[in-house]
């Protein structure tokens, strides 16, 4: 059977019908980036509410189909404007940082590459580089792609304390995925059904580049997106004549390579039915229930 | 353009014999949105920088790179599409893209 783990969704925003047809696919693990509502939140409170809906339900609601839930924190680049806001927001995420599924800070990035992203991008860069965190960044879209990633790529390469190989830069397309991986990153290709990369041109890209340090992932959130995305690309990938064991490497092993940096990180054995609530608790339960407030009941 | 590090496990005739039926609706949609809009307001393409890209597009879809040129019809598109400026923008002044840069100044319709 086919195996994946989705390194890109949203899955605040989705079913439990979402969740069951991930599964069902072999969704084995999920990494949830934070991000925007699709509205601008009113207050630092209710980051903090998302950050608790992040690291405390949405693990019970995944472990419930048997996969394992992670996720990334931060004010994301479509906020980043309100820099007052981001400092508020940007003091609370340590505490969240020790919950026992937060791999890094994430996805953040810019939007329409203003002066105020840039300086909430850095702040949250070096946020990371405190306390030794995997970075996951989100690029621009559309017409502000190619400016954004070269924009984020030098301001990224100005750190000598940052590994590239412990940054994923995501949302890459045909012109800005060279500048990304010659300079070390991680990259990856978002499968959106109409404004992002379709299966076929992501397949395009690996046949031209090959497939390292490139992952592919759903990104799917509020908006047009599908949840199963990934197993699309791999029955495209079989389309075009590729190998099984090829497709398993692109869309399981590449993802558990960078997401497998972080201690955290683990695929685990799926629990068994019945059980799934109880045991979305991770290796150190007490340090989860500790500072972050992320005790489950 | 170079060929790939990962091989094709298709030959061109296999490509053709199983993607020809799909990229000939594709191009059917674009022709007929172009029909749709000339049906409507045949200006547009002076007047609406949006039109204006995806007319050049076209060009770019139909040019064979030439022999040397490294960028495919693909990353042609994407950087006529793409802001090529470098400067940050002192303020935001819109949330969302519109998906091409208004080279020409021509602002929307
Ligand atoms: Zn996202």
């Amino acid at each position: 059977m086919m195996r994946y783990v989705d390194l890109h969704a949203h899955m605040v925003s989705r079913t439990t019908d979402d969740y069951l047809q991930m599964a069902l696919t072999g969704c084995v693990a999920v990494t949830e980036p934070a991000f925007w509502a699709g509205w601008d939140r009113s207050s630092a409170d209710g980051f903090e509410d998302y950050f608790r809906h992040l690291t405390d339900f949405e693990p019970k609601r995944a472990a419930q189909y048997g996969i394992r839930h992670f996720a990334w924190l931060c004010l994301n680049p479509k906020e980043g404007e309100d820099r007052q806001l981001a400092r508020e927001v940007l003091s609370r995420i340590p505490r969240y940082l020790q919950s026992p599924t937060v791999l890094g800070i994430g996805e953040i990035g810019l939007n329409r590459v203003t002066r105020n992203e840039i300086a909430t991008f850095r702040d949250h860069v070096e946020l990371a580089l405190e306390h030794d965190q995997l970075i996951h960044i989100h690029t621009p879209h559309l017409e502000d792609k190619y400016k954004g990633t070269r924009t984020i790529v030098d301001i990224l390469t100005e750190y000598d304390r940052i590994e590239p190989s412990r940054v994923m830069i995501d949302h890459a397309e045909e012109h800005t995925l060279p500048i990304i991986l010659e300079n070390g990153f991680w990259t990856g290709l978002t499968l959106y059904p109409q404004t992002k990369v379709s299966p076929e041109r992501a397949i395009d890209m690996f046949e031209r580049y090959g497939t390292d340090r490139i992952c592919v992932a759903s990104a799917c959130d509020w908006g047009p997106s599908l949840p199963d995305a990934v197993p699309h690309f791999a029955l495209a990938m079989r389309r075009r004549g590729h190998a099984a064991a090829l497709i398993d490497s692109i869309i399981y092993g590449n993802p558990i390579a960078f997401l497998g940096q972080s201690p955290k990180f683990d695929v685990g054995a799926e629990p068994r039915s019945g059980e799934a609530a109880t045991t979305v608790s991770p290796r150190d339960h007490t340090a989860a229930t500790s500072s972050a407030g992320v005790a489950a009941a | 353009m170079q060929p790939g590090v990962i091989p094709s496990p298709k030959t061109g005739r296999e490509l053709v014999d199983e993607y020809f039926i799909e990229n000939r609706t594709r191009l059917l949609e674009i022709a007929a949105f172009l029909d749709r809009l000339d049906r409507t307001d045949a200006s547009l393409v002076d007047r609406d920088f949006r039109v204006r890209a995806f007319r050049d597009a076209l060009r770019l879809l139909d040019a064979r790179p030439a022999a040397g040129e490294a960028q495919t019809r693909v990353e042609r598109i994407q950087h006529l599409l793409s802001d090529p400026t470098t400067e940050p923008l002192e303020k935001l002044d819109t949330k969302s893209a519109r998906g091409a840069y208004d080279r020409w100044q021509l602002g929307v319709a």
